[in-house]
């Protein structure tokens, strides 16, 4: 098991690959990126039971991951590539021509660790739905853990496959909302309210539980939570607050760095906020 | 001509549900999804059958598409069905990223395709799903003639690996195909050798193609009819071998002008062997409400219209 500090040191590595990702290729989408950086180190790190070694797109006797938000691909780049999953070196070429690292995450040039496409958003919920029943179906009692940007949930979808998941007591499923109140055209509040998310996901019939993720000891206490509430006969939310941008001083808090690349002048910046810990890609 | 009997007339939607009942019996990995019209799209038997593998969605197609990719990605053989307007133009997106994109295993059933669907009208009526599963990359696209061509490709997709859009209809129609005609994807089925037309013909205007060929024989015009059943990938031997012979086309398919087999066939032909070229389909408009028939009369997609197509492309020639 690793301490809190150990983790805490692979998230400023990860937010480090971040930040030089997007800069290496002057786009990309750095803000949820950073957010999720926390939650994405403690669940990779800790919680899911995965095989970094011997990836296998069936999954059978692993918990699997979907980002569902796929636009935040440079965390899960990140993450992925320093539990082991494929080179670090491989993160300079994220985006560029030829790379199995595309801006936005595929299954296509057989990248360990991914399993579906994401980037058209609010589709990730059903797949993972879809894989927990398959889970079921295999009598395997792995987890399946799904990512989601709070804007994403304005796509109809998303509700599509809450009704589905608490109608059928999907309870080996996992959600986890980036809670960060930040869109592309501003804040959720103002794009189009979410309302009282944590009554509408009741009310759908999931259980429902909140955590700071931006805070490595609660992400831990949040997510083992969840998997104490999991087979018990409904699906459960993890309402994620967290700060776009976080850990980075001028971009914290800020939907203007939704999808904007620092240039190179915000990236020594950025990396001067940030400790080196297991050696840049 | 060679000579087609009516073995009886049955429902190509009934073919999907007794193939996919028969691929449920061959591989236990094959698993169902529907939205609420299970008895509409012929799921019933597989449902009885295997409870356990069957799922229903509820009216929301597409989080029944990303379900249905999910499970696949998981290892299972995923059908899903509902009208071909629902299975494809609604969830195009969810097509395009969940299923072609990431090359998951998934079947996508079509029923109540094309005009025939009859009374509910243009809502229910798609015409354009050939056009829109073709355009995408890594999609097989298949649009069977009879209730025995249509078991015989459900049983086929299933043990193909990769994504699939297999298109049916409503009303009963008559069998023609033998069951023990070999079905294989991707390969055009010669009806009839010909040297004077070559019809090109899918799905329900297969049928209407036979009766168009026993005319034209009677008034002496010898018809090459081939049917193609897989409209992606496209036989192209097939078709370029008959043409060469016949040097002209009439190509048939229960679909808009744009984007379909006709399509698929010109843009073949313009590339490799320009010859005058007839379609019979429907160009671009939308359904209306009818009994499939008188539908068929209206928009021009009967044999007798193939015969005048026939006339018209011979003197083109």
């Amino acid at each position: 098991m690793a301490t809190i500090a150990e983790l805490e040191n692979i998230a400023s590595q990860v937010r480090r690959d971040i930040v030089r990702m997007v800069n290496g290729c002057s786009s990309g989408h750095p803000g949820g990126s950073l957010g999720c950086t926390d939650l994405m180190t403690a669940l990779y790190f800790e919680v899911l039971d995965s095989k970094p070694e011997n990836f296998t797109m069936e999954g059978k006797g692993e918990d699997m991951f979907f980002l569902s938000n796929g636009h935040i691909s440079p965390v899960w780049y990140s993450v992925l590539s320093r539990r082991g999953f494929f080179p670090v070196s491989s993160l300079s070429t994220f985006r560029s021509l030829g790379s199995p690292l595309q801006g936005h995450p595929t299954p296509k040039y057989k990248l360990p660790g991914i399993r579906v496409a994401s980037g058209s958003l609010g589709q990730g919920l059903s797949v993972g739905i879809g894989a927990a029943l398959a889970k079921k179906m295999n009598g395997c009692g792995h987890l399946i853990y799904t990512l989601h940007g709070d804007g994403e949930l304005q796509e109809g979808q998303i509700w599509e496959g809450a009704m589905f998941a608490g109608g059928n007591k999907l309870d080996n499923l996992i959600s986890i909302i980036d809670y960060n109140n930040a869109q592309i055209d501003g804040t959720v509040d103002n794009v189009l309210g979410l309302g009282n998310l944590k009554d509408k996901f009741l009310a759908f019939g999931w259980e429902v539980l909140e955590m700071q993720g931006n805070d490595m000891k609660d992400c831990l206490r949040g997510l083992n939570e969840a998997k104490g509430l999991t087979k018990k006969g409904k699906p459960v939310v993890i309402l994620m607050h967290t700060l776009m941008g976080f850990g980075v001083d001028f971009m914290q808090g800020l939907n203007t760095w939704h999808g904007a690349a620092p240039n190179d002048e915000q990236r020594d910046n950025a990396l001067s906020q940030l400790k080196e810990t297991l050696g840049d890609y | 001509m060679k000579k087609y009997t009516i073995l009886g007339n049955k429902d190509t939607r009934s073919g999907f549900g007794d193939g996919l009942l028969e691929a449920g019996k061959r591989n236990s990995e094959v698993v169902a999804l529907c939205a609420d019209l299970t008895e509409s799209v012929k799921m019933t038997a597989f449902k009885e059958a295997f409870p356990e593998r069957f799922v229903q969605v509820g009216i929301a197609e597409a989080n029944m598409v990303s379900m249905a990719a999910g499970m696949a990605l998981s290892g299972k053989v995923a059908f899903y069905s509902s009208f071909a307007a629902f299975a494809t133009g609604r969830v195009y997106d969810q097509i395009r990223q969940s299923v072609a994109y990431s090359n998951t295993n998934v079947k996508i059933c079509g029923s109540h395709s094309g005009i025939t669907l009859g009374e509910d009208g243009a809502t229910h009526q798609i015409l354009e799903d050939i056009g829109l599963m073709r355009m995408i990359p890594n999609i097989i696209v298949i649009n069977p003639c009879d209730y025995n061509q249509t078991k015989q490709a459900t049983i086929a997709i299933a043990e193909h690996k990769g994504p699939v859009y297999l298109r049916f209809g409503r009303p009963k129609v008559p069998v023609f195909i033998s069951e023990d005609t070999p079905f294989e994807i991707g390969k055009a089925l010669m009806i009839n050798e010909g040297k004077d037309v070559t019809i090109i013909a899918t799905g329900h205007l297969v049928w209407e193609a036979i009766v168009a060929g026993e005319i034209l024989a009677e008034q002496g015009i010898d018809a090459e009819i081939i049917n193609i059943h897989t409209i992606k990938p496209l036989d192209t031997e097939a078709i370029l071998r008959s043409v060469e012979k016949t040097g002209c086309v009439v190509s048939c398919e229960e679909h808009q002008y744009n984007g379909g087999l006709n399509d698929s066939i010109a843009q073949l032909l313009a590339r490799k062997n320009p010859k005058p070229m007839e379609y019979i389909g429907i160009d671009d408009m939308f359904g209306e409400s009818g009994k499939p028939e008188k539908l068929m009369e209206k928009f021009g997609l009967k044999a007798e219209n193939i015969v005048e197509a026939v006339k018209t492309v011979i003197k083109r020639k």
